[in-house]
C-alpha cells in the first residue's frame, strides 16, 4: 500500500473529498478525544475530465428513510438481481433495466473507479440561466464608464439563450424593461421604501399571468419567459438594446451635496431583484449580480448615513455597539438572502470603491447563496475587470464553470452521524436519523442547499462517530459516507453526482498509531480553520482564540510524544509536524485577527475562505513565499523574516495578494537601471522571472488577487511584512545579532515563541 | 334698535382661514361676530328655524321706523353719532318719535337738503316711473295698511312676537279681492308649510318639469305662436309664491297680482341691465378715465374706455362694492352693504394702455413702513423737507432712505414725484430682494408639466394624440418677458393610467426614456436631471416623445386611473427642482384605481334640498385638502382639463385647482370633431397666459378697517397671507373689509393690494395696487357710490362659499333679505318721502334685484336634480375666481340680435334683455354667459341671414351639430364671426357655440339663459322677484 500521502492525493483527486482522519476511532468517546472531529472537506462539483456523465436516473434504495444510492460498496448478489444497501442493508431488488447484469457486465455505478459518478436525468423544464444585474449608479464617471464596458463585455461572454436583465439603482432603483422598441422604459422604485415580493410584483405587472401559469401548468416551460419578457430577455435577442442601454446609463442625476455620501439604495435595489426573480422564475438558475461603488445610504440596509462627517463603522464602533445601522441591515440583507436561497438563487456582490462598501452587513447573500464577493478599489482596475471575467470561464470540457440550486444529501453508515457543515449553503431543515444532535457549523440537518457553486466551492462537513465504546465494530469493517449533490448544470440540465467513500474503522486504543498515521494534517488545519472561522462571525475574537489554542494545546497532549514536564523532550510525529504552524499562522490572519482591518475585509477574507478548496485555503493560512536569487533556481523558502534578503527577490502568494517584493541591493541595482545593460541580462532575467510566476497565479484564481510590485522600504511592503513570521524584531534584533534578515516592527509573537509556550504547555502535567 | 335686525356683518363670512373648515364654519357659535345672520347665535331667534327668524327680526325691529322715511334720514344720523354707546336705548329713542312724525308722507322731498343732488335727481325719475308701475300693480293697497299696522305695532314695541302677526294679517285683510286671499290665518303656519308649496307650484306652473332631463322636457304652456306671450304674464304670479322659495313670500300676494282687473307690469318700466349698461357706455365709453380723484366710482366693465393710471389702482385691477365707505360700523351695519374688494392683481390691460412699471432699488430692496410694513406708493406723505414720510397706512413717521431723498416742491410734493411710479402711480411692480425669495436663494424660473391621462377612454377618443399634436406648436409660445428670445419655462412629461410614466427628455438623448412609477401609495419622482427641460434644447427628444405617446398606449385596455398621486408627482417634480409650476393634468374620469384620493360615485339626488345637500360640494376624502395644503406650499398650480362622460366628483378633483390658483376645464362628452377647437383654444389660451407663480398677497388698509374675508382661488395659511400657487390674468380674489373703528372723512379708506410673486422669467417681484376710497357719514353718499356688478361678485363668492356650511335655503334666503335691507335702508334713509307702497330704487343698485335674481337662479343656489352635481361643483368653483366682468356676464348674459345689423358699422350690436320677449322668429340672436355660446334662430329667420351664414338655402337646411360657423365670404359672415370674436375676446373659457333652433328641443337649454325669465328650473322671473323683494322691503319699512 502507498503512503497515506498518497492516499489521501488520490481520494482528493478521485472524490473531491478529504477526511481529518482516514482512519476512523471506532468509538464516540475515543472519537472525541482525538480533539480534532472527524471531518472532511467536500467539493462537490469538483472537475473530473476523466468522468463522463451517464444519462440515466440513480438506482436507489427503496426504503424510504434511507433512499441511498447503488454505490461500488453495495453487495450485489447477481443471480438474484439482489443488492444490499451498505447504509442500511437492505436487500433491493435491480430495476427492470438492470436485467443483464453479471460480475462482467456492471453498471458504471459499481465499478469501484466510479466511486463518485454523475447522472443526467430529465427532471422539470429546463428553463435558461438567468443573469440579473444590478448596477449602482452612484459612481465617478470614469468607474461607470468602465463597469458598463465590462457589463457590455459581458454579454458576450453569456450563453446566447441566457436570459438577462438590468436594475440600475442610486437614489431610485429602476427596473429596465428590455423588450421595448423605441422609448426606453423603466419601472421606479423609491429607495427608501421596503416592498414585499407581492407588491414589487404588482408594481411591475408581473403577478396577474404569473399566477395560473406557476401553479397551474409548472411543466410548460416555454410559456415562462413569457411572462417576465419585459424585464428578462435571452441574450441573442437583446443584446443590442441592451448594449445601447447600458451605453446611454448616466450617473444617478440626483444632485449630491458637499460633505454628503451619494443616496444609495442598495438594501431596495436588492430587495427587488429578489422579489422580481421570485416571482417569475423560482427554483431556476438564476445569478443575481450586484456591483456596488460604496455603502448603502439610504433605505432599509443602510449602512451609513449619508454624512460624509460620520464614518462608517470600524471594528472599533462595533466593539463600542456604536454601528447604529448594522444590526437592522444586517437582518435586512439574511432575510433576502434567506429568500433567495429558499428560490435556488445566488447573489454576487461586486463592490468597488475605496472605503468600505457595507460587505459586513451584505455578506450573507453571498454567503448563504453560494454567490461571489468580489472587493477592488475600483471598476476601473484590471483587478474587477478580470474577475468579472472569469465569472464567465469556462472549464476543461467547455461549459460555464458555474452550478445552480443544487442539494447536498449525506447519508452515513450507522455509526455515523452527521453534526453540520460549514461553507456557501443553508440548511434544508431535514432531519433524519443520521442527524447528530450536536451542532457544528450548520447542523440539525443532513441536506443543505448550495444556490451557486463551482467546481471549487467546497465545504466542511463534520461528522460525530456515535458507536458506544462497548459494541465494538468486527475487524475490517468500514464506515461509509455517500455524498448526493443534485443541481442545475450551466448547460441548464438537471444532473446527481454522488460520491461514496469508505473508511477503515480502527480502535483507537490498540490502533492509535494507524489512526495517527492516517490524520491528514491540511485537512484538519483547514477543518478546524472553518470551526474558528465560523465562530469567530458570533463570537470574541479573543475566545476564539483561546479555543483554537485549548484544541492545538489537546492535540499535542494527545499525539506529541514527551516526558512530563520536559519540554525539550516533545516530538510530533510526521503526520502532524505542520499542524501547530498552522495554527500559528491562523491566529495571525485575518480570518481571525481584526485588526488594520476593516469589517468588510474581514467578510471578504471570510467569505473566501469558506469556500475555497483545501489548496487554496491552506495558502490563505499560510502564504507561500518563494525567493528568487542569482544563488539557485527559485525556491520556497521559510515564511519568516529571515527570509527578507537584500540580494533576493520574494514572491508572496496570499491567495489574496500577490506580492513581489525586492531586496535592498536588488533594488537598488534595479534604480541604476543594470537590467537595462546588455551585459546584465541575467538580472534582466531575475527579475522577470517572479513576475512570470506571479502572472501564472494571476491568470488562474478566482478572485484576482491584488498585485502588489514593491522593493525593500517601500510603502507597500507592508503587505509582506504583516505576514511573515516575525522572528526578527526591533526587540529581539540585537539579540540575533547581525545574522540576516529583516527587522519586523511588532509586538506579535514569534513562531519560536509560540511553539516553545505550546511544548511547555502540552507537556505540563498541571493542564 | 336692535343690532341683530341690522348686522351689516358679511352674511356668509369666515374668517377661518384653514381648509377644513367648511363644516367647522357656520355651525359654532365661537366666532359669531363673523358669522352675520348666517345661524348667529346672538340673534334672539333660533339659528335652525331661519324660516320663522326672517319676519321676526324686520318687523320687530323697523316696524316703528315705518313711518318715517324722510325723517329717518336725520334720525340716524343722531343716532349714529350719538348712539353707539347706547345701543341698547335705541329702540326706545325711535319709538318715541313716531307720532309726530305720522305725517311724514306729506314731507317734501326737498327735505334731503343734505344730499348732492346731481346722482339722486338721476335716480328720481327712475324710481318714480317704477313706483307708478308698481301702484298700477296695487301693491300700494299695502300702503295705507302699513301704516296702519305701524301704527298698531308700534304700540307693543316691546314685543317681538305680539306685533307680528297682527299687522300681516291686517296686510291680508286689506287686500282688495278678498276671495283670493288664502287663509289668513296665521302667517307662521304659512311660512312653516312654505317649504311644501314649490313642490306644488311646480306642478301647478310646468306639469312636465318632473321630466329628468330638462333638455326634452317641453313646456307645456309653450304653444307656437304669439299666443305665448299673453300667457306667460298669468305664468309670474302664479309661481310668484314657489319660486320664491324665501319666507317674506306671500302666499296670497301674487294671487293678487294675477286678479283680472289689473294690468300686467310692463317689463320696459322696470330697470334694465341693458339700459343700465348702454347710458353707461354711451356718457362713459371711449373717454380717458383718469383716477386722480379718490373715491372716484369707474364706468362699468362693460363700457370700454382708456383708464389712465394716476395715482390709484385703474378699475381693472381693483373694483370696489362702494366707493365711499361709511364712517362708522354703525353705520355700515344700518346699510347692510358689503364692504368689499374684488382684486385681480394680474388683469389684462389694453395695448393701449400703460403696462406697469417696474421700480428697482436694487440691494436695497423696496421702501416699506417701519411699523405696518406697507409699501412706499403716492399715500405717503412727505415732511420735514423729505427727509421723513409719514404712511398713509398707520400714520407712522419713518426716515427717508438716504438713497431715495429727494427735496420737496412749494406744495410739499416730492421733486421726482412724477418719475417715480411708486409717488405717482396707483400700481407698479417692485423688484423684489433675496429677503422676498424662498431660502433666501433667487427662484429658478418655473415650469410647466404636462400630465396625460393615457387610460383606454382618452387613447380611444383620439384625445391624447391631439393633446400630444398640439402641445409640439405650443410649446413655442410658452410665454416670455418681453425683452426676452426665448422662454425660461421649462417642461415636463407625464403620462398615466394607474400608474405614472414619468419621461426623461434630456437634450443628449437620442429617445426619451421612460420611468414608471407604480407605488402610487407613495409617489416621488424618479428623476431629476432632464425630466424639466428647455424646449428649444430638448426639442427634437421631446417631439420624438410626443409622437410616440399616442403609439405606445394604443392598445391599452387600462381603464381605471389615479388622481391624487397625479398631483402629488408633478409637486413633488417642482419641489425636488426647486422651482414654482404649473402641472397641466388631462384627466377624464373618476379615479377608481387603488390609491390615495381614491373616489366612489356619491352622487345622490336624494341628498338635494336637504342640510347634507352641502356635502356635495366638499370633498370626499380628505386628502385633497392635505393635497392642496402642500401645492400651494410648493408653489404648484394645479391645471385641470376634465373629459368626464358622468360623475366624476369635481367637487373633489377640482379642490386643489381651485385652492392653487388653477383653472378648471371642463368638456361634457367630448367629441374630437365638435369638441377640439374649443379645447385647444383654451388650452393654448391657458399656456400663454401671463401668470404670476409662488405668489402671496397682502392687503393692508388705513387705520379704522381691515380685510376680514378673503374669496377666490386661494389659500389661507393665516387670516392674512393669500397665497396662490399661481396668479393669471383671469383670476380675481374679492376682499371684505370691515370697520374696526371710525373712519376719518378727511384722510378716507386706503387699500394697498401688495402681490409677491414669481414672474415667468424666475424673477421675484411685487405687484402693489393701491386704491383710495372716501368715508363719510351720509348714507346717501354710500348709495350714490356702489357698484352692482361687485356687489354681485361678492353676494356670489360669499353665497358659494357659504353653501358649503349652510343649507342652500339659508344661503337663498340671506341673499333675499340682505338685498331687501340693504334698500329698505335706502329707502329709510336716503330717498325722497313717498308711500310706502312706492319702491324706490338707489340708482346705482337699480339693477341689484334682477341680478341677485339671476345668481339665485344659478344653477349652484337650485338644488333641482335635473342639475348635474358635477356642473354645480364646476360653475362654483369658477365663480369662485371669478372677476367682477365675468361674473356680470356670467349671471346676466349677454343676448345680441344679429338679424338687423348695420353691416357698414363695425359696431357690435346692442344687447337686448334676456327674456322670451325679445326674441321674435324672424330673428336670430347671439347669447353668450362666458362659458357658453348660443347662436338662436327664429323659425322665420331671413334666407338671406341664413344664406349667408350657413350657405344653405333655407331654416330646415340648418345643421345644428356644427360648433363653429362657417368661413363664407360674404359680409354677413363675417361681421357675426368678428362679432362671435369680439364676444370671446378676452374671456378666460372659451365658449363653445351652440346653434338652436326655434321650437327644437335644444332650445330648453338656450331658455334656461334667459334669467328675466322664469325658470324652468323654478327660479322665479324679474318681475315676479321684484315683487317679492318690495314687499320684503314693505314689511322691513313697516
Amino acid at each position: 500500500m502507498a503512503t497515506y500521502l498518497e492516499f489521501i492525493q488520490q481520494n482528493e483527486e478521485r472524490d473531491g473529498v478529504r477526511f481529518s482522519w482516514n482512519v476512523w476511532p471506532s468509538s464516540r468517546l475515543e472519537a472525541t478525544r482525538m480533539v480534532v472531529p472527524l471531518a472532511c472537506l467536500l467539493t462537490p462539483l469538483r472537475e473530473r475530465p476523466d468522468l463522463p456523465p451517464v444519462q440515466y436516473e440513480p438506482v436507489l434504495c427503496s426504503r424510504p428513510t434511507c433512499k441511498a444510492v447503488l454505490n461500488p460498496l453495495c453487495q450485489v448478489d447477481y443471480r438474484a438481481k439482489l443488492w444490499a444497501c451498505n447504509f442500511c442493508f437492505q436487500r433491493n431488488q435491480f430495476p427492470p433495466a438492470y436485467a443483464g447484469i453479471s460480475e462482467v457486465n456492471q453498471p458504471a455505478e459499481l465499478m469501484p473507479q466510479f466511486s463518485t459518478i454523475e447522472y443526467i436525468v430529465q427532471r422539470g423544464p429546463q428553463t435558461p440561466l438567468i443573469f440579473l444585474y444590478v448596477v449602482d449608479t452612484c459612481l465617478e464617471e470614469e468607474d461607470l464608464q468602465a463597469l458598463k464596458e465590462s457589463l457590455q463585455m459581458s454579454l458576450s461572454l453569456l450563453p446566447a439563450d441566457a436570459l438577462v436583465g438590468l436594475i440600475t439603482f442610486g437614489r431610485m432603483i429602476q427596473v429596465h424593461e428590455l423588450s421595448c422598441e423605441g422609448i426606453s422604459k423603466s419601472y421606479v422604485f423609491r429607495g427608501t421604501k421596503d416592498l414585499t415580493a407581492k407588491q414589487i410584483q404588482d408594481m411591475l405587472g408581473l403577478s396577474r399571468p404569473a399566477v395560473p401559469i406557476q401553479q397551474g401548468r409548472p411543466l410548460q416551460a416555454p410559456e415562462q419567459p413569457v411572462i417576465s419578457s419585459r424585464f428578462l430577455q435571452p441574450v441573442h435577442k437583446i443584446d443590442m438594446n441592451l448594449t445601447d442601454l447600458l451605453g446611454e446609463l448616466q450617473r444617478d442625476p440626483w444632485p449630491v451635496t458637499q460633505g454628503k455620501r451619494p443616496l444609495r439604495s442598495t438594501g431596495v435595489a436588492l430587495s427587488i431583484a429578489v422579489g422580481l426573480l421570485e416571482g417569475t422564475f423560482p427554483n431556476t438558475g438564476a445569478r443575481i449580480m450586484l456591483f456596488t461603488g460604496g455603502p448603502p445610504t439610504q433605505g432599509p440596509g443602510m449602512v451609513v448615513g449619508d454624512e460624509l462627517k460620520t464614518p462608517i463603522r470600524s471594528w472599533h464602533d462595533i466593539e463600542k455597539d456604536n454601528a447604529r445601522f448594522m444590526k437592522k441591515a444586517t437582518k435586512h440583507y439574511e432575510t433576502l438572502a434567506n429568500r433567495t436561497a429558499t428560490n435556488g438563487h445566488c447573489i454576487d456582490i461586486y463592490a468597488c470603491a475605496l472605503d468600505q462598501t457595507g460587505l459586513l452587513e451584505m455578506k450573507c447573500c453571498a454567503n448563504l447563496t453560494g454567490g461571489h464577493m468580489v472587493m477592488g478599489d475600483s471598476f476601473n482596475t484590471s483587478l474587477f475587470k478580470q474577475t468579472f471575467q472569469r465569472v464567465f470561464n469556462k472549464g476543461l470540457n467547455g461549459e460555464f464553470r458555474m452550478a445552480f440550486g443544487a442539494n447536498l444529501e449525506v447519508k452515513t453508515s450507522r455509526e455515523l452521524k452527521i453534526a453540520g457543515a460549514i461553507g456557501p449553503c443553508v440548511s434544508l431543515n431535514v432531519k433524519g436519523p443520521c442527524v447528530s444532535e450536536n451542532e457544528l457549523g450548520i447542523g440539525g440537518t443532513s441536506q443543505w442547499k448550495i444556490c451557486g457553486l463551482d467546481p471549487c466551492t467546497t465545504l466542511a462537513i463534520y461528522f460525530e462517530v456515535v458507536n458506544q465504546h462497548n459494541a465494538p465494530i468486527p475487524q475490517g469493517g468500514r464506515g461509509a459516507v455517500q455524498f448526493v449533490t443534485q443541481y442545475q448544470h450551466s448547460s441548464t440540465q438537471k444532473r446527481i453526482r454522488v460520491t461514496t467513500i469508505a473508511r477503515n474503522w480502527a480502535d483507537a486504543q490498540s490502533q492509535l498509531q494507524h489512526i495517527e498515521a492516517a490524520f491528514d494534517q491540511e485537512a484538519a488545519a483547514v477543518l478546524m480553520a472553518r470551526l474558528g472561522v465560523y465562530r469567530a462571525e458570533s463570537e470574541e475574537g479573543p475566545d476564539v482564540l483561546r479555543w483554537l489554542d485549548r484544541q492545538l494545546i489537546r492535540l499535542c497532549q494527545k499525539f506529541g510524544q514527551y516526558n512530563k514536564d520536559d519540554p525539550n523532550s516533545f516530538r510530533l510525529s510526521e503526520s502532524f509536524s505542520l499542524y501547530p504552524q498552522f495554527m500559528f499562522h491562523l491566529r495571525r490572519s485575518p480570518f481571525l485577527q481584526v485588526f488594520n482591518n476593516s469589517p468588510d475585509e474581514s467578510s471578504y477574507y471570510r467569505h473566501h475562505f469558506a469556500r475555497q478548496d483545501l489548496t487554496q485555503s491552506l495558502i490563505m493560512i499560510q502564504p507561500i513565499l518563494y525567493a528568487y536569487s542569482f544563488h539557485g533556481p527559485p525556491e520556497p523558502v521559510l515564511l519568516d523574516s529571515s527570509s527578507i534578503l537584500p540580494d533576493r527577490i520574494l514572491l508572496m502568494d496570499t491567495f489574496f495578494q500577490i506580492v513581489i517584493y525586492l531586496g535592498e541591493t536588488i533594488a537598488q541595482w534595479q534604480k541604476a537601471g543594470y537590467q537595462d545593460m546588455p551585459e546584465y541580462e541575467n538580472f534582466k532575467h531575475l527579475l522577470q522571472a517572479p513576475l512570470d510566476d506571479a502572472q501564472e497565479i494571476l491568470q488562474t484564481r478566482f478572485p484576482m488577487p491584488r498585485y502588489v510590485h514593491t522593493e525593500h522600504g517601500g510603502s507597500q511592503a507592508r503587505f509582506l511584512l504583516s505576514k511573515v513570521n516575525p522572528s526578527q524584531t526591533h526587540n529581539n534584533l540585537y539579540a540575533w545579532g547581525q545574522e540576516s534578515g529583516a527587522p519586523i516592527l511588532t509586538d506579535d509573537v514569534s513562531l519560536q515563541v509560540f511553539m516553545d509556550h505550546l511544548k511547555k504547555l502540552a507537556v505540563s502535567s498541571a493542564a | 334698535m336692535s343690532q341683530q335686525g341690522y348686522v351689516t356683518a358679511p352674511p356668509y363670512s369666515q374668517s377661518q382661514p384653514r381648509m377644513g373648515g367648511f363644516s367647522a364654519g357656520f355651525g359654532p357659535p365661537n366666532s359669531s361676530l363673523h358669522y352675520g345672520h348666517y345661524g348667529d347665535p346672538n340673534s334672539s331667534h333660533a339659528a335652525p328655524q331661519p324660516g320663522m327668524s326672517k319676519p321676526t327680526v324686520p318687523l320687530g325691529s323697523s316696524a316703528p321706523l315705518g313711518p318715517l322715511p324722510p325723517g329717518t334720514h336725520q334720525f340716524s344720523q343722531n343716532n349714529f353719532q350719538s348712539g353707539a354707546s347706547a345701543a341698547g336705548q335705541q329702540p326706545h329713542r325711535f319709538q318715541s318719535p313716531p307720532p309726530p312724525n305720522n305725517t311724514g308722507p306729506s314731507y317734501p322731498p326737498s327735505s334731503l337738503h343734505s344730499q348732492p343732488a346731481s346722482p339722486h335727481t338721476a335716480s328720481t325719475s327712475c324710481t318714480t316711473q317704477l313706483a307708478n308701475q308698481l301702484n298700477s300693480m296695487q301693491i300700494n293697497s299695502y300702503g295705507p295698511s302699513a301704516i296702519q299696522s305701524s301704527h298698531t305695532s308700534s304700540g307693543h314695541p316691546a314685543s317681538f312676537q305680539g306685533p307680528q302677526p297682527l299687522p300681516l294679517t291686517q296686510h291680508q285683510m286689506a287686500l282688495p279681492p278678498g276671495p283670493q286671499i288664502p287663509p289668513p290665518a296665521n302667517n307662521f303656519s304659512g311660512l312653516c308649510a312654505q317649504s311644501s308649496l314649490p313642490n306644488m307650484a311646480r306642478q301647478d306652473g310646468i306639469p312636465g318639469s318632473g321630466l329628468p332631463n330638462p333638455n326634452l322636457q317641453q313646456l307645456p304652456g309653450q304653444t307656437p305662436g304669439p299666443g305665448y306671450h299673453p300667457q306667460q304674464g298669468n305664468y309670474g304670479p302664479q309661481m310668484a309664491g314657489s319660486q320664491l322659495s324665501y319666507p317674506g313670500a306671500f302666499p296670497g300676494g301674487p294671487a293678487q297680482l294675477s286678479g283680472p282687473p289689473q294690468k300686467r307690469l310692463d317689463p320696459d318700466s322696470i330697470p334694465s341691465p341693458i339700459q343700465v349698461i348702454e347710458n353707461d357706455k354711451s356718457s362713459r365709453g371711449g373717454q380717458i378715465y383718469a383716477t386722480n380723484t379718490r373715491g372716484q366710482v369707474p364706468p362699468l366693465v362693460t363700457t370700454d374706455c382708456l383708464i389712465q393710471d394716476q395715482g390709484h389702482a385703474s378699475p381693472r385691477y381693483i373694483r370696489c362694492t362702494t366707493y365711499c365707505f361709511p364712517s362708522t360700523s354703525d353705520m355700515a351695519k344700518q346699510a347692510r352693504i358689503p364692504l368689499a374688494a374684488v382684486i385681480q392683481p394680474f388683469a389684462t390691460v389694453p395695448q393701449n394702455e400703460t403696462p406697469l412699471y417696474v421700480v428697482n432699488h436694487g440691494e436695497a430692496g423696496p421702501i416699506r413702513c417701519n411699523r405696518c410694513k406697507a409699501y412706499m406708493c403716492p399715500f405717503m406723505q412727505f415732511i420735514e423737507g423729505g427727509r421723513r414720510y409719514q404712511c398713509g397706512f398707520c400714520n407712522c413717521i419713518n426716515d427717508v432712505p438716504p438713497f431715495f431723498f429727494q427735496h420737496l416742491d412749494h406744495i410739499g410734493r416730492r421733486v421726482d414725484h412724477y418719475e417715480r411710479p411708486e409717488l405717482s402711480l396707483g400700481s407698479y411692480e417692485y423688484v423684489a430682494t433675496l429677503d422676498y425669495c424662498r431660502n433666501n436663494k433667487p427662484p429658478n424660473p418655473p415650469a410647466y408639466i404636462f400630465m396625460i391621462d393615457v387610460s383606454y377612454r382618452n387613447i380611444n377618443s383620439g384625445l391624447v394624440k391631439l393633446i400630444c399634436d398640439e402641445l409640439k406648436t405650443l410649446l413655442d409660445k410658452l410665454p416670455r418677458e418681453e425683452q426676452e428670445e426665448s422662454s425660461a419655462i421649462r417642461v415636463g412629461f407625464v403620462t398615466y393610467n394607474k400608474v405614472l410614466h414619468f419621461f426623461n427628455v434630456k437634450s443628449n438623448l437620442a429617445q426619451p426614456q421612460m420611468m414608471v412609477v407604480s407605488d402610487v401609495g407613495e409617489v416621488f419622482v424618479p428623476l431629476l436631471d432632464g425630466f424639466l427641460v428647455n424646449f428649444q434644447e430638448s426639442r427634437s427628444v421631446v417631439n420624438n416623445l410626443l409622437d410616440q405617446i399616442p403609439e405606445m398606449f394604443a392598445d391599452t385596455n387600462e381603464s381605471e386611473t389615479i388622481f391624487a398621486p397625479v398631483i402629488q408627482a408633478g409637486m413633488e417634480a417642482l419641489k425636488a427642482a426647486e422651482c414654482a409650476g404649473k402641472l397641466f393634468i388631462f384627466h377624464s374620469s373618476l379615479p377608481t384605481a387603488e390609491a390615495p384620493g381614491k373616489l366612489r360615485n356619491r352622487d345622490d339626488k336624494k341628498l338635494l334640498n336637504t342640510d347634507k345637500e352641502k356635502t356635495l360640494f366638499q370633498p370626499q376624502v380628505n386628502s385633497y385638502e392635505s393635497l392642496a395644503r402642500d401645492c400651494v406650499a410648493n408653489g404648484c398650480c394645479v391645471n385641470l382639463f376634465l373629459f368626464p362622460n358622468q360623475y366624476v366628483d369635481i367637487a373633489s378633483l377640482g379642490l386643489v385647482t381651485m385652492h392653487t390658483g388653477g383653472t378648471l376645464y371642463k368638456y361634457n362628452n367630448f367629441q374630437l370633431n365638435s369638441d377640439s377647437p374649443q379645447f385647444l383654444t383654451d388650452l393654448r389660451r391657458d399656456i400663454e397666459k401671463k401668470t404670476g407663480f409662488d405668489a402671496i398677497m397682502r392687503v393692508r388698509t388705513s387705520t379704522g378697517f381691515r380685510a376680514t374675508d378673503f374669496f377666490g382661488a386661494i389659500y389661507m395659511n393665516n387670516t392674512t397671507d393669500v397665497e396662490m400657487a399661481a396668479v393669471d390674468c383671469d383670476k380675481a380674489v374679492t376682499v371684505e373689509f370691515k370697520h374696526d373703528d371710525k373712519l376719518n372723512e378727511d384722510s378716507g379708506a386706503l387699500i394697498q393690494c401688495a402681490v409677491l410673486y414669481t414672474s415667468i422669467s424666475g424673477q421675484r417681484r411685487l405687484r402693489i395696487h393701491n386704491i383710495g376710497l372716501n368715508c363719510s357719514t351720509q348714507l346717501a353718499d354710500v348709495y350714490k357710490t356702489c357698484e352692482t356688478d361687485a356687489l354681485i361678485n361678492f353676494f356670489a363668492k360669499s353665497a358659494f362659499k357659504a353653501i358649503l356650511s349652510q343649507p342652500l335655503k339659508a344661503v337663498r334666503e340671506i341673499l333675499v333679505s340682505q338685498t331687501a335691507h340693504m334698500l329698505a335702508c335706502y329707502r329709510k334713509n336716503c330717498a325722497s318721502p313717498s308711500a310706502v307702497s312706492q319702491l324706490i330704487l338707489p340708482d346705482a343698485m337699480k339693477v341689484l334685484p334682477v341680478y341677485v335674481n339671476c345668481l339665485l337662479k344659478s344653477s349652484v343656489l337650485t338644488g333641482r336634480p335635473e342639475i348635474p352635481t358635477d356642473e354645480r361643483a364646476y360653475h362654483r368653483q369658477l365663480v369662485m375666481s371669478m372677476g367682477v366682468a365675468d361674473t356680470q356676464l356670467f349671471f346676466y348674459p349677454q343676448l345680441l340680435p344679429i338679424h338687423n345689423l348695420d353691416l357698414k358699422s363695425d359696431a357690435v350690436p346692442a344687447a337686448v334683455r334676456c327674456s322670451e320677449e325679445r326674441l321674435s322668429e324672424g330673428g336670430a340672436f347671439i347669447l353668450a354667459n362666458g362659458l357658453s355660446m348660443f347662436l338662436w334662430l327664429g323659425v322665420s329667420t331671413p334666407p338671406e341671414l341664413i344664406q349667408g351664414l350657413f350657405n344653405v338655402p333655407s331654416f330646415a337646411h340648418i345643421s345644428t351639430e356644427a360648433t363653429l360657423l362657417p368661413d363664407l365670404a360674404n359680409t354677413y359672415s363675417k361681421k357675426i364671426k368678428s362679432i362671435v370674436e369680439h364676444i370671446q375676446n378676452q374671456k378666460p373659457y372659451t365658449m363653445k357655440l351652440m346653434i338652436v333652433k326655434q321650437r327644437e328641443q335644444p332650445e330648453m337649454l338656450f331658455r334656461q339663459f334667459l334669467v328675466e325669465d322664469k325658470s324652468i328650473h323654478g327660479g322665479a322671473s324679474y318681475v315676479d322677484f321684484l315683487c317679492c323683494v318690495h314687499k320684503e322691503i314693505c314689511q322691513l319699512l313697516n
